[in-house]
């Protein structure tokens, strides 16, 4: 058998050495002849994976001999000459050929020779890769297009065998390939044609398994395929339209490896040809012919395009030429925005064909177990395809099997059941050219042989894809044996998978230690960031808003402030900051797994036919296609993207344009990731419950890790090969010359150190994840540096290596996600197709870490179903296209919808191990070896805390203490000598300096005295005495290490920053205010049994106003204040004081100042008072003057100055010009009032004698009326004279009428 | 000194509708540029508003004095007595917190700690508040018209919301309903103190 002997010498068979050549071509070969051969049969699905290297479309001859395919190259520089090659297949000449081109060799395909045998194999003539490249159907006329370039040659050919044409047009160029019941792919074409040939040659006129008017077709193809047009411009809409267009050839599709458009142009000197691992199905791409410019949607367009009915060919016509236009615009209107690396969008749009359901009516074909032909070499086929799969030969296996789940999923057309086995089989061609899968039968029996072989990776998908293999009817007729255990697994599995994630915007918090104004050179700095900060969410708010808008254009809306916000970031060198809070807001925004839209899952058609019942199917199917087709089926190789969320950042990246920013963010980044990667886990107890829950924690804690990881990867690596992104491949030259320019550059960061030093101590399940994001935006060039160049070989080594079966060094899930990353990193669009194929794969084992440390993790089952799919969302597509199948048939699908919450991830601090003791260290690490490890986290744990703790405590009390210290010292100093600041602020902070030694020892103190206590707390209660002491001590040394490390660098700089903050408050406070107000402290509490039901002090200041505005004017004549008012007033003045717990400084200050000019007014009369004389009858006749009652208002007044205010009272504000300018415009002046407040301040110790006079005595320089200046002198010199006469006043009133006597008497 | 009582600053200013104590600034700017031969400084300015027996002329100051008395919206006068309600709502907001054993950190704290920007309550356990989570809360003694709120986005509940997460703002005075669109964003209005609040710990009392 040919399989074992291909797996032996894969494993080296000493004989086989030499046909290592061979064997590495073999795969691709096999892979190709497999999608080639079932191309026909595949109507469901995006078409499959394929893999075909040859059979090339149309083209002219002059190219081939000019500039020959890399296949055509390769066959030539390796193995000689294509006659060769047709030794090992057949015998046949290559008469069929129209080609003149004579390394195609359709007859190698259509030769009878049973390729299949070891002797061919190891025939030494053999030639076997360019049977590889010849193993296309024997279209012999099939020209390559255009050799030069490799990748879109390739995709041309490829599409080749997509390319559906409807059947009525026989000379379109269709492309359509979907429907199965209008139109057969001109694969089949291409594939009829080529066996029409050979039968001719043996004499037999048609075959009779295919539908009548093939043979005209294949006549109307046979011409215009000998005469090919001169030139193929691939760029060029009218010659290659996108549809079903009428221009002359079939074959001219070119199907895109991937969605990102390879750009057609010179070859690429390094690359090997033709190993066109179509990692997306998308097959009939056309989309890939126009040059990669053009932008995604222009894609888009054809692809829906395809998907049109056939239905009449005039209206179509219209509508491609409609749409050739759109697509002209669209190319014209790529943005330069959109590098090659567009959102996910595109991508999934172009793959929307196709998912379609063969129209009403024409429901699925059956397939039927008994109608299986040649089950022998179908079982031989599938056995050597599930070694390929099992070896990791192929370079992305579930892409193998999303292949395998089409051929059982096909709907194919099978209008020639049963009828032709025998003919076919009496016509027996060579094994390689026997059309094996012409038939749904044969293909569902196929794919259940394999999926048969590789139950164990099945098993291991999730619930919703079990469950749909479990109840698929093919596999249940065609193997009850697999549909037992597919049960039986569905049943048992718990992995239930859900990526639907509430993402909603959460902000980076404010972090004082890192955000305070102490992180910032200046003030100026530190106010700038501040505002970026807000700028930079409201962006954000501005993109959640709008950017689903469909006129909404990054940036066109944000670009400027963004690079507004740039200038001003550079301006004060705050790009750390502001990078630190990108990542930060990236990682809180982005670490869940979809970033925003789903890709698959639970989707709400499923829910809606469940509701609904499944009564009528086809409206049912009908219903689900229409739900399906927006998120339909896109490959399970879906280029790199930045969905959701994460494509704000991309677009804000590049919106910004800013080195500086791109720099600090890539320091960032890279700081995170060493950071991340880092992670330790702790090993598990075996089988107690408490272990089970803590390692559900280190399984959470792990996917967070690893989550924010493969994001930060993904913005390094786009950050890093930003500048060096092409839209196109270079040209040969360019390459080479950037390769040699690059090759001297240091990478950024050292992934391949990374990755050997994962491999090595066993960490790959962390550290590969990350590094395959990284890569996947690599630029074209990266993948041929010296450098990147031995990170992909040892990925590749890596991924060779890792077999999937379950064991002890690896769990198999870990290793299917280390593959699902891997496959799908060979499949991205610039890392190029060769280097899965060609690269040597060394053979030397990969260097491990014999001993499991703790710091291993691929032992550990870290990896579940959640998060491979999480990791891996395209893996969904597997149960996708599963749906599709069997939509609407009745299977309650899914419903489920689980919510992961990630939770931070808090990093252990490894401990800051500096034991000056080694033997106390060793002492230590084993009283830890013997212990549970959480008792090692908890202690280390403790340890980190309470150290933190200490210092902050510190900060809190002693040197908070010192602080205050320090500004009474200064506030001293400052009287003394207010020049030289910096002096004083040395000599202070000197002073303390000596205090702060105490902060070790309290230190000290503080972690012997909480260290034991969390300590206690945290271990189990049962931990012995001594375990728990020596766990106490530990810690707490540990503890105090770490916080006296830190006090001793930093107490002295922590203490005269803060003394100096506290100075320069302290100048600012003292600058401007009057020099009273600066003692100003707020007074005391409310009085004891304060209900604080006294008015707001608002309130108070609104009435005083009011009663001010009366006073001051204008009023109405008659307008005036009741006296009981005021008192009243006055009262609640008081009271409003007292209680103190509505009351703020401002309000405080506006009440005095307002009771100022309250009494102010007062004295000079000019309140018009109601109900005064009422008031001064109460007084005895002899006391009786009208001015009574207002001096009990002053009285009042005075009191709650001295009394009630909580801060002195600026009552020289009487003084002032204006004040007691109210006295000299007064018609009746009325000094004796004036003179009685004067008394009641001294007499309430407000302001003493000498400070009154003085007042008096300046107030004489203003430029007063003469009258009134005579009477301030007069005033004056009375109330200095009554200073002498010091008799006891039992009577305020009395004694200023006295005086006031004397004042008239004098003037 | 004749008339010097005379309202004619404040007639002048009504006869343009203008607010009076506007109106007292420009003409007391004017009145110092005129006499300083230069711009004045905007602190003398407000100083000499706030305490206008620092104004050169007398009869000036008395004007500018009978402005601001008289004025009900603007000037030294109402904004104190503004300030003065919210500092009252504040404390009034500050012992409801306190009787729900609601534990925060208030205003002056934080800034002592170095925020840039502070509103006045940050809970130190976040609740929910109808449903929504806050983690801070904002007391306004005003009412919430669509300007003023505006503004308060800008400069205040937006960069809260950038610094703290979801917060809470207490019209006391009550705001136009529409304004309360930000809900599920993260930016809460209410006119009262809320009752429908849930702690962490009731919540988890509860399982």
């Amino acid at each position: 058998m040919l399989c074992p002997l291909f797996l032996q010498e894969n494993h080296i068979h000493e004989k086989l050495v030499s046909l290592s050549l061979p064997q590495k071509d073999f795969v691709p070969f096999f892979l190709n002849f497999l999608r080639e051969q079932t191309g026909q049969i595949l109507t469901n699905g995006p078409s499959t994976p394929a893999k075909t290297l040859n059979s090339k479309a149309l083209g002219n001859s002059a190219g081939h001999g000019s500039q020959r395919t890399g296949s055509e190259r390769r066959a030539g520089n390796t193995t000689g000459s294509s006659s060769s090659r047709m030794q090992l297949f057949t015998q046949k000449g290559s008469a069929n050929s129209c080609s003149p081109d004579t390394s195609f060799a359709p007859s190698a395909v259509s030769g009878g020779s049973p390729a299949f045998t070891g002797s061919n194999l190891s025939s030494p003539s053999s030639d076997f890769p360019s049977v590889v490249s010849n193993v296309s159907p024997g279209f012999g006329c099939s020209p390559v297009f255009n050799h030069s370039e490799r990748r879109s040659a390739q995709k041309a050919n490829l599409g080749s065998f997509f390319v559906a044409m409807p059947e009525v047009q026989p000379t379109r160029r269709g492309r359509r390939k979907g429907n199965s019941s209008t139109s057969t792919s001109s694969r089949q074409v291409a594939r009829d044609l080529g066996r029409c040939l050979a039968d001719e040659e043996d004499g037999k006129s048609d075959n009779t398994s295919w539908s009548g008017g093939r043979k005209k077709r294949n006549e109307v193809l046979g011409v215009s395929a000998s005469s090919p047009p001169d030139q193929l411009n691939l760029n060029n809409l009218e010659e290659f339209p996108p549809m079903c267009a009428s221009s002359g050839f079939t074959n001219k599709s070119k199907p895109s490896r991937r969605i990102n458009p390879t750009p057609v142009s010179i070859e690429r000197p390094l690359s090997k040809p033709k190993m066109c691992f179509t990692s997306t199905p998308v097959s009939q791409s056309p989309a890939a012919r126009f040059p990669s410019g053009a932008s995604h949607e222009a894609f888009v367009t054809i692809q829906e395009g395809n998907v049109a009915s056939t239905a009449g060919s005039s209206l179509q016509e219209e509508r491609e030429m409609l749409k050739k236009e759109r697509c002209k615009l669209l190319h014209q209107a790529s943005s330069p925005a959109c590098l090659s690396l567009e959102p996910s969008t595109p991508t999934k749009l172009s793959y929307t064909r196709n998912a379609s359901l063969p129209p009403e009516g024409h429901l699925m074909t059956c397939a039927y177990l008994s109608k299986v032909s040649c089950k022998k070499q179908l079982d031989q086929l599938a056995l050597l395809y599930s070694s390929c799969i099992a070896e990791n030969l192929v370079p992305n296996i579930f892409l193998e099997l999303f292949f395998v789940l089409q051929l059982l999923t096909s709907r194919g057309i099978s209008a020639e059941d049963g009828e032709s086995d025998l003919e076919f089989n009496q016509g027996c061609k060579g094994a390689v050219e026997r059309q094996h899968f012409h038939n749904v039968h044969n293909c569902v029996y196929f794919a259940v042989q394999v999926l048969d072989r590789q139950y164990e990776i099945i098993s291991h998908l999730e619930k919703g894809t079990l469950k749909l293999l479990a109840e698929n009817e093919r596999i249940a007729s065609f193997s009850p044996h697999l549909h037992k255990r597919l049960r039986q697994a569905y049943e048992s599995s718990t992995a239930k998978v859900s990526l639907l994630l509430p993402s909603s915007v959460q902000s980076v918090s404010f972090q004082p230690e890192t955000d305070n104004r102490s992180n910032f050179p200046s003030d100026r700095a530190f106010h700038i960031f501040k505002k970026q900060r807000d700028i930079f969410y409201e962006l954000l708010r501005e993109w959640e808003d709008n950017h689903e808008k469909p006129a909404w254009d990054f940036e066109r809306v944000l670009g400027n402030k963004i690079r507004a916000m740039m200038a001003h970031l550079t301006a004060t060198c705050n790009h750390s900051h502001f990078a630190r809070l990108f990542q930060k807001q990236l990682i809180q925004m982005c670490k869940g797994p979809v970033g925003g839209g789903t890709s698959w899952g639970d989707t709400p058609d499923q829910d809606v036919l469940n509701m609904l019942g499944c009564d009528d199917l086809s409206r049912l199917k009908r219903l689900q296609e229409r739900f399906v087709a927006p998120q339909s089926i896109r490959g399970p190789c879906p280029p790199p993207s930045f969905p959701g969320c994460q494509q704000f950042f991309r677009d804000f990246i590049l919106s910004a344009g800013s080195y500086q920013f791109n720099q600090h963010l890539m320091d960032n980044l890279c700081l995170k990731i060493l950071e991340l990667d880092g992670l330790t886990l702790v090993e598990h107890e075996p089988s107690d419950g408490e272990a089970d829950m803590e390692e559900q924690d280190e399984k959470k804690r792990f996917t967070v890790v690893l989550m924010s990881l493969r994001l930060l990867a993904k913005f390094l690596g786009f950050l890093v090969f930003l500048p060096y992104r092409t839209v196109e491949p270079p040209t040969r030259d360019l390459h080479e010359s950037a390769v040699a320019l690059r090759n001297q550059s240091l990478p950024v960061l050292d992934v391949l150190k990374l990755l050997q030093r994962a491999i090595q101590g066993r960490r790959t399940i962390l550290t590969i994840p990350w590094i395959v994001e990284f890569l996947s935006l690599v630029d074209h060039i990266a993948p041929f540096l010296d450098y990147y160049g031995t990170v992909f070989s040892l990925l590749l080594q890596v991924y060779r290596s890792m077999v999937p079966s379950e064991d002890k060094e690896m769990s198999f899930l870990n290793k299917l996600l280390i593959l699902a990353v891997l496959g799908w990193l060979f499949q991205v669009p610039s890392v190029p197709e060769e280097l899965f194929f060609t690269s040597e794969v060394r053979q030397d084992g990969l260097m491990m870490d014999t001993m499991s440390s703790a710091q291993a993790l691929d032992s550990a089952t870290l990896v579940d179903q959640q998060l491979l799919y999480t990791c891996c969302p395209y893996l969904g597509e597997l149960r996708k296209l599963l749906a599709s199948f069997v939509a609407g048939s009745g299977a309650k699908n899914g419903g489920f919808i689980r919510k992961i919450n990630p939770t931070a991830a808090e990093s252990l601090a490894p401990k800051p191990s500096v034991s000056q003791q080694k033997l106390q260290a060793e002492l230590e690490q084993a009283f830890f070896h013997n212990q549970p490890p959480s008792l090692r986290r908890t202690v280390e744990f403790v340890a980190e805390r309470v150290g933190s703790n200490c210092v902050k405590h510190i900060k809190a009390t002693l040197v908070a203490e010192l602080v205050k210290r320090a500004e009474v010292m200064l506030q001293e100093k400052v009287k003394e000598d207010n020049t030289n600041h910096d002096k004083l602020l040395d000599e202070v902070c000197t002073e303390l300096y000596e205090e702060g030694a105490q902060a070790f020892l309290k230190g000290r103190e503080f972690c012997r005295k909480k260290g034991p206590e969390a300590v206690r707390v945290l271990l189990p209660e049962e931990t012995s005495a001594a375990v728990l002491s020596s766990a106490e001590d530990i810690a707490v040394r540990l503890a105090t290490e770490k916080a006296c490390t830190w006090l001793s660098t930093n107490i002295t700089a922590l203490i005269k920053r803060e003394v100096r903050t506290t100075f320069s408050r302290m100048l600012k406070i003292q600058g401007p205010s009057l020099p009273s107000e600066d003692t100003q402290e707020m007074k005391k509490d409310c009085p004891p049994g304060c209900q604080h039901h006294a008015p707001f002090p608002s309130e108070i200041i609104n009435e005083i106003k009011d009663v001010l505005c009366v006073a001051v004017g204008p009023r109405d004549g008659d307008e005036a204040i009741r006296y009981a008012h005021l008192e009243c007033l006055l009262e609640k003045l008081s009271q409003t004081l007292q209680c103190r717990k509505f009351m703020c400084p401002t309000s405080e200050q506006q009440l005095a100042k307002c009771t100022i000019e309250l009494a102010s007014l007062l004295v000079s009369d000019r309140i018009p008072i109601q109900g005064l004389e009422l008031q001064t009858q109460k007084y005895p006749e002899r006391q009786r003057s009208k001015n009574h009652p207002i001096c009990n208002l002053l009285t009042s007044l005075l009191s709650v100055w001295k009394e009630d205010f909580g801060m002195l009272v600026p009552v020289q504000l009487i003084f002032s010009k204006k004040n007691i300018g109210y006295v000299a415009e007064a018609k009746q002046r009325e000094w004796d009032l004036f003179l009685f407040m004067l008394h009641g301040l001294v007499e309430y110790n407000l302001m003493g004698n000498a400070e009154i006079e003085r007042y008096l005595q300046s107030l004489q320089e203003f430029a007063w009326p003469s009258d009134f200046l005579k009477e301030l002198e007069t005033l004056s010199r009375v109330f200095e004279s009554e200073l002498h006469i010091e008799e006891p006043r039992t009577n305020p009133c009395e004694l200023v009428r006295q005086s006031l006597g004397t004042v008239t008497a004098q003037s | 000194m004749k008339n010097a009582a005379a309202p004619v600053l404040l007639e002048l200013a009504n006869e343009v509708d203008f607010a009076p104590s506007l109106m007292a600034r420009i003409v007391l700017e004017r009145f110092l540029q005129e006499q300083e031969q230069g711009i004045p400084s905007k602190t003398l300015i407000n100083s000499m508003l706030r305490d206008p027996s620092q104004i050169p002329d007398g009869v000036l100051a008395n004007q500018v004095y009978q402005c601001t008395v008289n004025d009900c919206c603007y000037g030294p006068l109402v904004d104190c007595i503004k300030h003065a309600i919210g500092h009252e709502h504040e404390v009034l907001l500050r012992e409801m917190l306190l009787k729900k054993n609601l534990s925060f950190l208030a205003e002056d704290q934080l800034r002592a700690k170095g925020y840039d920007k502070t509103p006045d309550f940050i809970l130190e356990v976040p609740v929910a508040v109808e449903g929504h989570i806050i983690h801070w809360i904002e007391s306004k003694a005003s009412f919430g018209d669509e300007s003023s709120h505006q503004s308060y986005l800008q400069d205040q509940f937006w960069s809260y919301w950038n610094r703290f997460g979801p917060g809470l703002v207490i019209y006391w005075y009550g705001f136009i309903e529409e304004l309360d669109c930000h809900r599920e964003r993260g930016i809460l209005l209410k006119d009262c103190f809320p009752t429908d609040i849930v702690t962490l710990r009731r919540s988890m009392a509860q399982h």
